[in-house]
């Protein structure tokens, strides 16, 4: 149901979208079913004259059946639906597999700061490469994502990814995930972190395993000092796009 | 605006008399501020180790004292509502104001300690255990001088023979103040 | 105050006073007559409530049109949109849905229906009261001093919250936080005030099981509030110290915890959803047995399943954090308690609407206004399990989805509970009648819009559009036409549903003054607050009454009249 609003490409998403399914599914029905039998009640039991209400207590044995039988059913549906949510959780959240590849998420305010690896696949080596509110990715690839933030709280949100992750400042979080197609999305900020929130906006890029490689190999060839003038250029067009805002 | 004092006041559906009833509701909404900030002390402490080495600059000795100061006031406030019960009017009188000489020498232990520390270089943003050290125990002695004030009202009324049982709603607050203080001193003086 | 030595013996000889007519002052302002105080919460609530709506109507209007000039209030820059939401949901939950449906209706009904003349500390009430309009004093300067109000969001999550370097309202925050917490101190004493009141002040013959449901449901929010608000306000003082002082409980630089905010704050936030649902909960009860004419299906299971729903509240609150790097192993344990809450107030849904049975229904407006808590409550209710599944609301979380969701709670709780409540005890209030055709125009002018505000909200959250973003033109993949239609359609709904209240402003203001008279007991309930002249004079009752039998005694068997007014000996 939610793809039909928005894509989905990330390994995981589709799970997600099978949760909201089941679980609307469940909920759906009692909902129906409640509703209905509301309305029913409001209908049929309308007041006529010369009709006088009955006198129900619903404290006799089989009055209450009436609420203990479907109270038995929701206790069902509840395990159900946490077994879904508790196994969806754990593939996103809990159990990471292994990264082909390690990305670093910064949050300030208001930007986002993408760390890639650069041509090594080594974090915190020269050949870094850092931009500013757009991240490269490929395509098929296990990525792990260190969120931090340097002042206040961010939320990294990949909606496409069904992906959401805060970043604390003083931590480092550890996520994944797994792009399954090419294309440009936005990424989100999803926790208030000041005037600027509202234009916390970031892409990502997902590119043909070719496709990167030619953007790395063009990144590479510009050295590091104009890679962060072109950062600092996008921070202070950010900010001025704020106050005009 | 003359106030005359309702009905509803006199009854009493559970049997125990409404000051006391409400006194309680009092304590235990104090229990769950006083439980947030000690449980959050806690929290913090087990994540910092380091904090042992500042807990060991609070005087354990004054701490100690203090302890023994209100213990004893709190024993004086249950002889006042003692002598409150058998209308020793001059009895009870002289015991509040025992008990609240009880709170000044907490307060005046409680400022020396204080003004050491600050002179040390502790204050309050030296770090966070510093931070929960002065917040909490100035919350307590808050709560002490508030005690302290409402039992000076209450002196009065026990001179002239009125509402002798705030005696023993004021004794009920007091024994908390003194109990929150058994939680703090433990926490803050002895746990190095 | 009289104390508990002067024994209820004085009661038999109980008369009506016969004060001297009280100036103004004394009988408006500083009154300490729980009618009075309710009144005055009532009105402060409604107030506010404009304010709440008026806000709700700018940035709405920022929403669908961008950046254009607001009738009414100009441009709204990022920092005054901050600061609308932000103030807006403080405002409706704090300075509305907890005066109006705790204090107001706490204040006005306890004592009359559990039939005695007052609180049991009048003066503590008037404190209360007097309290919360410095609350309200505090909150309102803040929008107004330089830098502006506070736009942190009601959560108000530092370190944006705590340093004034982050959120760029150096007084508008502090100021926040300070009418916040005095809020809080104006219900805690109010809240012991409900609950020794009814412990001890219930009339001669009220056994636990004869206390009105709505009388229950106060106090059990009382308790909740009370059990829960603690941690908060000892929280709230580090946050002050934090923001004017400079110490670093929230901060992390100096090893603070930004994160420990967010556990108080919670702990107390998922209960307090429901220390404001009860109240409406237990206005709907009144009214749905009143006007079906029939007895609440299963009394006491509604009430064993309150208690356990606000013992439950207290193990839930993590699902407001589970993206926000807590343990993740944290989230099984908060999926499951927050999903089996469902069965306790499932289960209290279904007797509601069991005791619609066999009625014999009358559909009056403050019936009409209960039927659409059920049924608008349920939505709010189902969208819950979806947020509270964990794996979920790693989607869902912070979206447009958790928003309609919470205003399909809050909305029928705050809204249609208090006009369930006020259409229905306004002849006690005022001893006159409200207009019906008007009220229905209300009805339908308010629930229509209501649904069509929030409904298209849930397709933009299932779309993946965040709360508390001014403008979603920066984001490519939300500015779509289709996606804006949307927000232009709830924009205009909720125009619409602002402007409805109007012929209720009307109806209401002038049923005061010119209503058909109610006389004493206008719907026939049995409560005993129907037994006081209507409007109740200081002092309640002219005799206070006695009682024999349970509340909802309606459509007995072999009685001839269908209700049964609990001081009735037979």
């Amino acid at each position: 149901m939610i793809e039909s609003l928005l894509d989905n490409v990330s390994t995981y998403g589709g799970k997600i979208d099978n949760l909201f399914t089941l679980i609307t599914i469940i909920v759906g029905v009692w909902f129906i079913l409640a509703e209905a039998v509301l309305f029913y009640f409001i209908i049929r039991y309308r007041r006529k004259e010369g009709v006088k209400a009955q006198y129900v207590t619903g404290e006799k044995k089989k009055e209450h059946n009436w609420i203990a039988y479907p109270h038995y059913l929701i206790i069902l549906c509840d395990i159900v639906i946490i077994a879904g949510a508790v196994m969806v959780w754990y593939e996103v959240k809990q159990k990471l597999p292994p990264a082909d590849e390690i990305i670093r998420v910064t949050g300030r305010q208001w930007s986002w700061i993408f760390t890639h690896p650069g041509p090594d696949g080594v974090l915190d080596t020269a050949d870094d490469i850092e931009t500013v509110d757009k991240l490269h990715v490929k395509v098929d690839t296990n990525y792990h994502f260190q969120l931090e933030s340097k002042d206040v709280i961010h939320s990294f949100s990949v909606p496409v990814f069904r992906l959401k992750q805060d970043a604390i400042p003083g931590r480092v979080i550890t996520g994944w995930f797994n792009p399954t197609k090419t294309g440009e999305y936005d990424v989100q900020c999803a926790e208030i972190c000041g005037i600027g929130h509202g234009i916390m906006a970031a892409r990502i890029s997902i590119e043909t395993p070719e496709a990167h490689q030619a953007w790395l190999d063009e990144q590479s060839k510009m050295d590091q000092t104009q890679r962060m003038a072109m950062s600092a250029e996008n921070q202070i067009e950010n900010r001025e796009d704020n106050d005009n805002g | 605006m003359a106030f005359t004092a309702p009905l509803a006041t006199a009854r009493s559906a559970t049997d125990i008399p409404t000051g006391r009833l409400a006194t309680w509701w009092v304590v235990v909404s104090e229990i769950v501020i006083f439980g947030g900030l000690v449980v959050c002390y806690i929290m913090f402490r087990l994540h910092h180790t380091d904090w042992a080495e500042h807990a060991s600059h609070t005087s354990t000795t004054a701490g100690a004292f203090n302890t023994f100061v209100l213990l004893t006031s709190s024993l004086f406030i249950v002889l006042a509502h003692q002598a409150a019960s058998a209308r020793d009017l001059k009895k009870a009188f002289r015991y509040i104001w025992f008990t609240i000489g009880g709170g000044c020498i907490f307060l005046v232990v409680k400022s020396i300690e204080w003004t050491n520390e600050i002179s040390h270089g502790y204050t309050l943003f030296t770090n966070n255990f510093w931070s929960f050290y002065y917040v909490t125990t100035g919350l307590h002695g808050l709560h002490v001088i508030a005690g302290m004030v409402i039992m000076a009202i209450i002196s009065i009324g026990v001179k002239k023979g009125e509402h002798l049982p705030r005696v023993e709603y004021i004794g009920i607050y007091w024994h908390f103040v003194d109990i929150v203080w058994l939680f703090l001193f433990p926490l803050f003086y002895i746990a190095k | 105050m009289t104390m508990a030595e002067s024994t209820a013996a004085t009661e038999s000889s109980h008369e009506v006073h016969h004060h001297k007519e009280p100036d103004f002052w004394s009988k408006y302002v500083f009154s300490t007559d729980h009618k009075m105080i309710g009144m005055q919460y009532m009105f402060t609530g409604i107030v506010m409530a404009l304010i709440g709506g008026y806000m709700a109507y700018v940035f709405r209007m920022q929403l669908a049109y961008p950046g254009e000039h607001v009738p009414g209030f100009g441009t709204v820059t990022p920092l005054a949109y901050n600061s609308l939401i932000t103030n807006h949901g403080a405002i409706m939950i704090f300075w509305v849905a907890m005066p109006i449906l705790i204090a107001a209706l706490g204040n006005f009904l306890i004592p009359l229906m559990i039939g005695c003349d007052d609180m049991v500390f009048p003066r503590i009430n008037r404190l209360s009261y007097q309290i919360f309009l410095i609350s309200v004093i505090v909150l309102i300067s803040s929008f107004f001093v330089p830098g502006g109000g506070f736009g942190g969001a009601w959560t108000a999550y530092p370190p944006l919250s705590a340093q004034s370097q982050y959120n760029l309202t150096p007084f508008g925050a502090p100021l926040w936080l300070l009418a916040v917490a005095l809020e809080f101190v104006a219900f805690l004493l109010g809240g012991i005030n409900f609950i020794t009141t009814t412990m001890n002040a219930r009339a001669k013959g009220m056994k636990m099981y004869d206390i009105p449901i709505m009388v229950w449901m106060i106090v059990i929010a009382s308790l909740l509030f009370m059990a829960s608000v603690g941690p908060l306000i000892a929280g709230a003082v580090m946050l002050l110290f934090d923001q004017t002082l400079g110490t670093t409980f929230y901060n992390p630089e100096n090893g603070g915890d930004p994160v420990l905010w967010q556990h108080l704050f919670w702990f107390f936030g998922h209960p307090e959803v429901y220390v404001v649902l009860l109240p409406a909960m237990g206005a709907v009860a009144e009214v749905i047995c009143v006007f079906s004419r029939k007895k609440l299906f299963a009394y006491k299971t509604i009430l064993y399943t309150t208690f356990a729903t606000g013992i439950l509240s207290f193990f839930v609150w993590a699902h407001h954090q589970f993206i926000a790097g807590i343990d993740p192993r944290m989230a099984h344990v908060f999926t499951v308690t927050t999903v089996i809450i469902s069965i306790p107030i499932a289960e209290m849904l279904f007797c509601y609407i069991a005791t619609l049975f066999g009625g014999s229904i009358e559909l009056r407006t403050p019936m009409l206004f209960a039927l659409a808590f059920l049924a608008e409550f349920l939505i709010g209710g189902v969208t819950g399990i979806y947020l509270g599944s964990s794996g979920m609301d790693i989607y869902f979380h912070d979206t447009y989805f958790v928003l309609a969701h919470f205003h399909y709670t809050f909305f029928p709780i705050a809204i249609i509970g208090f006009f369930t409540s006020i259409y229905y005890w306004f002849p006690k209030m005022f001893g006159r009648m409200m207009n019906e055709t008007w009220g229905k125009i209300h009805f339908w002018g308010t629930i229509i819009p209501f649904n069509c505000i929030f409904l298209p909200l849930f397709v933009l959250g299932m779309a993946g559009q965040h709360r508390r973003i001014y403008n979603f033109k920066n984001f490519p993949d939300l500015a779509t036409p289709d996606l804006h239609n949307l927000r232009i359609f709830a924009t205009w709904s909720a125009v619409v549903m602002l402007v409805f209240q109007i012929p209720f402003m009307i109806n209401f203001m002038v049923s005061i003054f010119r209503g058909k008279k109610a006389g004493k007991n206008p719907w026939k309930a049995n409560t005993l607050e129907w037994t006081a002249p209507s409007p109740p004079p200081h002092g309640n009752f002219k005799e206070l009454p006695v009682v024999y039998r349970p509340p909802y005694e309606y459509s007995v068997p072999g009685r001839e009249k269908d209700y049964w007014p609990q001081n009735e000996p037979n």
